[in-house]
């Protein structure tokens, strides 16, 4: 895919660990509004390369731009500002602060973003109903279902408006009606708001949910659509 | 499975006689079903009539086992064709998937890029479940499913099949 009109482009990216090339040459693009899933085998480069266009690693050569903005020649505390503002994320495991209830973990990313209590807490409630788990605001993460805390992990990481959403196996941990759901509420809300998702996934009935896919192989990536062309 | 580019596709390393043919079949994809004979000679008849194989030679004595075919350029292309163009997706294709990635190894094609492309076919269908589902009532969404999980194992079994690729090359090179 072309990127122009992208919102998120890589460029040649190279990232190893040791002997290990993670990344050998990656190209990746995304619009917004768009879904793209990143398929390959464990171990392909899948997650490294989610974490370089987050800017949550940097790689060792090539580019990783966003909007205006080179990620990648940014610093550490640039790059935090930028996920906090701009990016939401989805792990396979929620990953909610334990301490907090739901509520809480929901208006946490607008809270650090400078919005006011109440008002972070209003947003964070429509976006637990929008998810369907609205009666979990009060309880926390221990206390609620996996298929649940999946659920109020994407209500958390489409609170604050991302540009971008970054799901890694979002629905890894879940069973199949959980994890269907958690798919249609994600990308439903993401088309919604116009925001970009990366998605990674070994699951072929969670790509489907994409509506173009890559595949990562030892580090390089072959864009499926370029490839009819 | 088409026994017709199969028997092509195996033509394609050097001409053969028709009994050649069908034991080169039987030891690659005749494990549960041998080929007859007789099924040998329809197709190659069926083949040299579009002009696809040749008769490369007859060595003396009664019997279409003794003619020797050989691949035309026309066979050739006919052959790339039917390997790159992916399957309809359906429950049990793997039959004939598993003939293609034999073939393209045994012909020295990508066979990885034959699983690729096989790989969207799927994709592209699952998506058109996914969205009817979405959409769709409960009944239209448990009649999606069933689909989508058989496309599914498909799909793992060309993943499977993709991580194996270099230890079939070595297995059928033997």
């Amino acid at each position: 895919m072309t990127p122009a009109g992208s919102l998120l482009v890589a460029e040649a990216l190279h990232k190893s660990f040791g002997q290990t090339h993670a990344l050998d040459g990656v190209d990746f693009s995304i619009h917004p509004g768009e879904v793209v899933a990143v398929m390959g085998p464990s171990g392909s480069g899948k997650s490294t390369l989610l974490h370089c266009l987050a800017g949550i690693v940097l790689p060792d050569s090539g580019t990783v731009r966003y909007g205006d903005h080179e990620v990648t020649g940014m610093n550490d505390a640039q790059r935090s500002a930028l996920r906090r503002a701009d990016f939401g994320f989805v792990f396979q495991f929620g990953q909610l602060v334990p301490e907090l209830t739901c509520l809480e973990n929901v208006a946490l990313p607008l809270r650090l973003n400078g919005v006011k209590r109440k008002e972070a807490q209003r947003h964070a409630r429509e976006w637990l109903e929008r998810l369907e788990v609205e009666d979990t605001g009060g309880k926390r993460p221990g206390e609620v279902s996996g298929g649940q805390g999946q659920r109020v992990a994407v209500a958390r990481a489409l609170a604050a408006r991302p540009r971008v959403i970054f799901a890694d196996e979002p629905t890894g941990a879940l069973d199949s009606l959980n994890g269907e759901r958690v798919m249609t509420l994600l990308t439903d809300a993401a088309r919604d708001t116009n925001a970009a998702v990366v998605l990674v996934t070994h699951e072929a009935r969670v790509a489907a949910y994409s509506d173009r896919e890559i595949v990562v192989r030892d580090g390089k990536v072959k864009d499926m659509l370029a490839g009819l062309r | 499975m088409s026994i017709g580019h199969t028997l092509l596709g195996l033509l394609e390393s050097g001409p053969r006689h028709g009994y050649d043919l069908k034991r080169a079949f039987d030891e690659h994809f005749g494990h549960d079903r041998p080929l007859h004979y007789g099924q040998v000679y329809s197709t190659m008849s069926r083949l040299l009539k579009n002009g696809l194989v040749e008769v490369d030679g007859v060595e003396a004595g009664a019997g279409p086992e003794r003619k020797r075919y050989a691949i035309t350029d026309a066979g050739v292309t006919d052959v790339a064709q039917w390997l790159a163009r992916p399957e309809k997706p359906e429950p049990y294709l793997q039959s004939t998937l598993y003939t293609k990635v034999v073939l393209a190894l045994l012909t020295e094609r990508d066979a990885a890029e034959l699983l690729d492309t096989q790989r969207t076919e799927h994709l592209r269908l699952m998506r058109g479940l996914t969205e009817r589902k979405r959409k769709g009532d409960l009944a239209d969404q448990l009649i999606c499913d069933h689909a989508l999980f058989h496309l599914e194992a498909d799909l793992r079994w060309l993943e499977l099949t993709a991580a194996r690729l270099d230890k079939l090359a070595a297995v059928i090179g033997r």
